[in-house]
């Protein structure tokens, strides 16, 4: 019997040569990323029980984003006990205030993440990096100690859910709008213990951005992880982003491997989708919900504050002025100078939006554009249950870049096919 | 004894467990102040030591924040019992030596404020005020050692010592 990408992977890590969905494996960990909300707790832990160690500093990447730069006292409590542990223990890859961006658009575009590696975050979003055929996949800070102290943590083997993406997305349709489509198909939970592995001609029209999208909200349908196979846009990718170690192994799922379940996905069809309050999986297309009254727009987060996800934004808001709140936040200091460098910042200044530093920030309803009660938000993030960016009274609507730009024109939820 | 709170909703997310507002801080005490806040503003009132949660599927699901099942061990809820739970939920609430309850059909089982007992030796939940016996799987022996120890980091300092 073949094997899923996702399986071989985990064979791989648990120095197996087969392995089958419901196995438990112990697994080599190749990647964990530390951020500021769930290591410092992880380091207390460990600390406490007195297994204060490091199994290898170099498979640890560290960078605050939730709270960064420390939005109170408490906040930077714990960015300055990451700060302490991550020089302690001599991480190189730490990237500080000033360096730091929202973890899961800073490990790839740095040039952490390869094929065929196992990568665990204490972050749900980590099954982003799915996106480059690695398994990745989100725990708490319990998981995140253990891994960090042994290198190695317990997986059950999940069973694989194909997603065929079919046709080629149109004009004003984004790999935003396809997650948003493949969630309201199966709901929040459709794909609870179970890799999420994306097939398709739509792909060959993506890039590695628009790919960690989709990858990013695997988490969104309960999947444990998302995949996409390898191919030249994934190794152009990496041939321009990986620094050192740049061997990887690449593992593609066999002919023969098993699926529990095949959806398909016509994206020639697909509009643009919302998705309305409180759960992502309340996706409609825009032409049912267009016109609702905004009062933000928000423009960022690891789903959609990557570089190519402002040009868009930028293209659609350029020469206009918007009508609500819009914060504009790139992830990462890169993507930050690119809009600097590209003039999109220019843009989104002379519009009226508050241009940021790279932070999670209002994502979370942390800080940096926190909703008051009754406000309704349009917003490129990837949740919208209740009080995620303020207020529990508070409404988040989730949509790709085009679409709330569009809207952050309008004040209203607008279809971005008009201004493209 | 202890009294179910029964939220017969699917999808509860750890943002209404512990909303992301409070992250900014580890400390368990703390944390259990705002247990269940954007679901319940009444819950913390509610509950006694030992009481239960007893909810739909899915229990758990959104972000990865382990802040969720240590607020509830600070409020010191002593069981979930949902019908089903969010992976990283799952998986956090075994590595914190917090037995996480699967029962199928669990709102429709025990109602709201009903007396309950439970024997996770056995698997048994006893409703005292329904004078009912149900059933419920345990967890796989391997997860059931992790929370017998405590937790997966005790658990780990013993597998070491051994
Ligand atoms: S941008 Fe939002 S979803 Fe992504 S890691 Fe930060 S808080 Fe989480």
């Amino acid at each position: 019997m073949g094997m899923t990408i996702t399986e071989k992977i985990l064979a791989r890590a648990a120095g197996r040569d087969h392995v089958e969905p419901g196995d438990l494996v112990d697994a080599r960990i190749d990647i964990i990323m530390c951020h500021d909300v769930t290591t410092p707790p992880a380091i207390s832990m460990l600390k406490a029980k007195g297994l204060d160690r490091v199994f290898d500093p170099d498979t640890i990447v560290v960078t605050p984003d939730h709270f960064q730069p420390a939005k109170d006292i408490q906040s930077a409590e714990l960015l300055k006990r990451l700060d302490t542990w991550a020089k302690e223990k001599g991480i190189r890859h730490y990237y500080p205030v000033g360096r730091a961006g929202v973890c899961h658009a800073l490990l790839p575009e740095q040039g952490h993440i390869r094929p065929g590696e196992v990568i665990i975050g204490g972050d749900s979003h980590t099954c982003t990096y799915g996106a480059f055929a690695a398994f990745s996949t989100g725990i708490g800070s319990t998981d995140l100690a253990a891994a960090i102290a042994t290198g190695t943590l317990w997986f059950k083997v999940p069973a694989t859910m194909k997603f065929v993406l079919n046709g080629r997305l149109g004009k004003g349709v984004y790999s935003k709008d396809v997650i948003l489509e493949a969630i309201r198909r199966i709901g929040t939970d459709g794909a609870l213990y179970r890799a999420m592995e994306f097939v398709g001609p739509a792909l060959k029209g993506m890039s590695m951005e628009a790919r960690m999208t989709i990858t990013n909200m695997a988490i969104e349908a309960g999947g444990k992880n998302g995949v996409i196979g390898f191919d030249e846009i994934t190794r152009a990718y990496l041939d321009e982003h990986l620094r050192d170690k740049k061997n990887y192994t690449v593992f593609e799922s066999d002919a023969d491997a098993k699926f529990v379940s095949v959806e398909t996905i016509d994206c020639s069809t697909l509009e643009p989708m919302v998705a309305m309050p409180h759960l992502p999986s309340n996706g409609k297309p825009i032409g049912e919900c267009a016109g609702l009254a905004m009062d933000q727009a928000y423009i960022g987060s690891c789903t959609n504050g990557r570089i190519e996800d402002f040009r868009i934004a930028a293209g659609i808001i350029k020469g206009r002025q918007v009508k609500i709140r819009t914060i504009v936040v790139p992830a990462t200091p890169t993507i930050w100078r690119q809009c600097i460098d590209e003039g999109l910042a220019q843009i989104f200044d002379a519009a009226g939006c508050v241009f940021s530093a790279p932070t999670c920030g209002a994502c979370l309803g942390g800080f940096m554009g926190i909703l008051a009660a009754g406000e309704r938000c349009v917003s490129t993030t990837n949740r919208n249950f209740v009080g995620r960016m303020g207020s529990p009274k508070s409404e988040v609507y989730l949509a790709s870049p085009a679409t709330a730009a569009a809207s952050a024109i309008e004040g209203t939820l607008t279809d971005p096919r008009k201004y493209l | 004894m202890a009294k179910a709170h029964v939220y017969k909703r699917d999808h509860i997310n750890t943002d209404e467990i512990i909303p992301a507002r409070y992250l900014n801080t580890d400390d368990g005490k703390i944390l259990a102040r705002h247990c269940m806040e954007d679901l319940d503003t009444q819950f913390l009132k509610k509950c006694r030591e030992g009481d239960c949660i007893v909810a739909g599927d899915d229990f758990g699901c959104g972000s990865s924040r382990e802040h969720a099942v240590w607020s509830l061990q600070g409020a010191r809820v002593g069981a979930v019992i949902a019908q089903s739970f969010a992976r990283i939920f799952y998986r956090n609430c075994i590595n914190c030596g917090f037995y996480p309850i699967e029962l199928p059909d669990a709102v429709n089982l025990i109602a709201d404020g009903d007396q309950i007992d439970i024997d996770y030796q056995a698997g048994v939940i006893h409703n005292r005020t329904q004078n009912t016996t149900i059933h419920f799987k345990a967890l796989p022996d391997f997860a059931l050692e992790i929370v017998h120890d405590g937790g997966l980091l005790e658990h780990i300092q013993k597998t070491a010592s051994k």
